[in-house]
């Protein structure tokens, strides 16, 4: 048995649970019941997969020798501007929408637990 | 490149694909609008990070520029889509 080297377990690793964080956000996608409860699942993808790939990508190109080879951050910084962007704009879509179609809304911030 | 990452490469693709598939059922499903564009978000996410597993596969850091572009895209399609829910228009 040839010896593998540490760096490539840890990527193989890293790039494993971005898979298995991936395929929890695809299966919140599908199974929350409500629109807003739904919404929190893709930012799994678009953070905690998104910085373990990266981690990854990191790691795989310093290994290969040529110093640190960080230009995957720029990713994640882009990522981390822009996807918060993106809900808050779609929450105010669907809110916007629900109100004009007269269904049920989630209750203002601040009125107290919600219920169940 | 080692067989176990190889290994682990290609089980990487095949969970994004299955993760995939379940956000093209969700498009297909609905059932309102803004649960497609959510869906459509998020798999431009996925093919994002699947840019990068690719980048590592080939050794090639030619796939960032594509990775970078997909986020960005993936930002102003899904700005313009939530922008076109609220006002029935895109720019006004």
């Amino acid at each position: 048995m040839t010896a593998v080297p540490l760096a490539e377990i840890v990527v193989a690793l890293l790039l494993l649970a971005s898979g298995g964080v991936v395929l929890l956000a695809a299966l919140g996608l599908l199974r929350l019941p409500d629109f807003f409860l739904r919404m929190h699942a893709p930012a799994l993808a678009s953070t905690l997969a998104a910085w373990i790939v990266t981690l990854a990508s990191i790691v795989h190109f310093s290994s290969r020798g040529g110093g640190l080879a960080l230009h995957t951050w720029l990713i994640i910084i882009v990522l981390s501007i822009t996807a918060p962007v993106t809900t808050i704009v779609l929450a105010r879509a669907a809110l916007f929408r629900r109100r004009q179609a007269g269904d049920d809304l989630p209750p203002p911030l601040g009125s107290g637990p919600p219920q169940a | 490149m080692s067989p176990l990452l190889s290994l682990a490469i290609t089980a990487t693709l095949v969970l994004y694909a299955v993760a995939m598939g379940i956000g093209l059922l969700r498009v297909m499903r609905g059932p309102s609008a803004q649960d497609r564009v959510l869906a459509v978000d998020f798999l431009y996410v996925v093919g994002m990070l699947a840019m990068l597993v690719l980048a590592i596969r080939y050794d090639s850091e030619m796939y960032f520029e594509g990775a970078l572009l997909m986020v960005l895209f993936g930002f102003v399609g899904s700005v313009a889509l939530a922008k076109f829910l609220l006002r029935g228009e895109v720019i006004e």
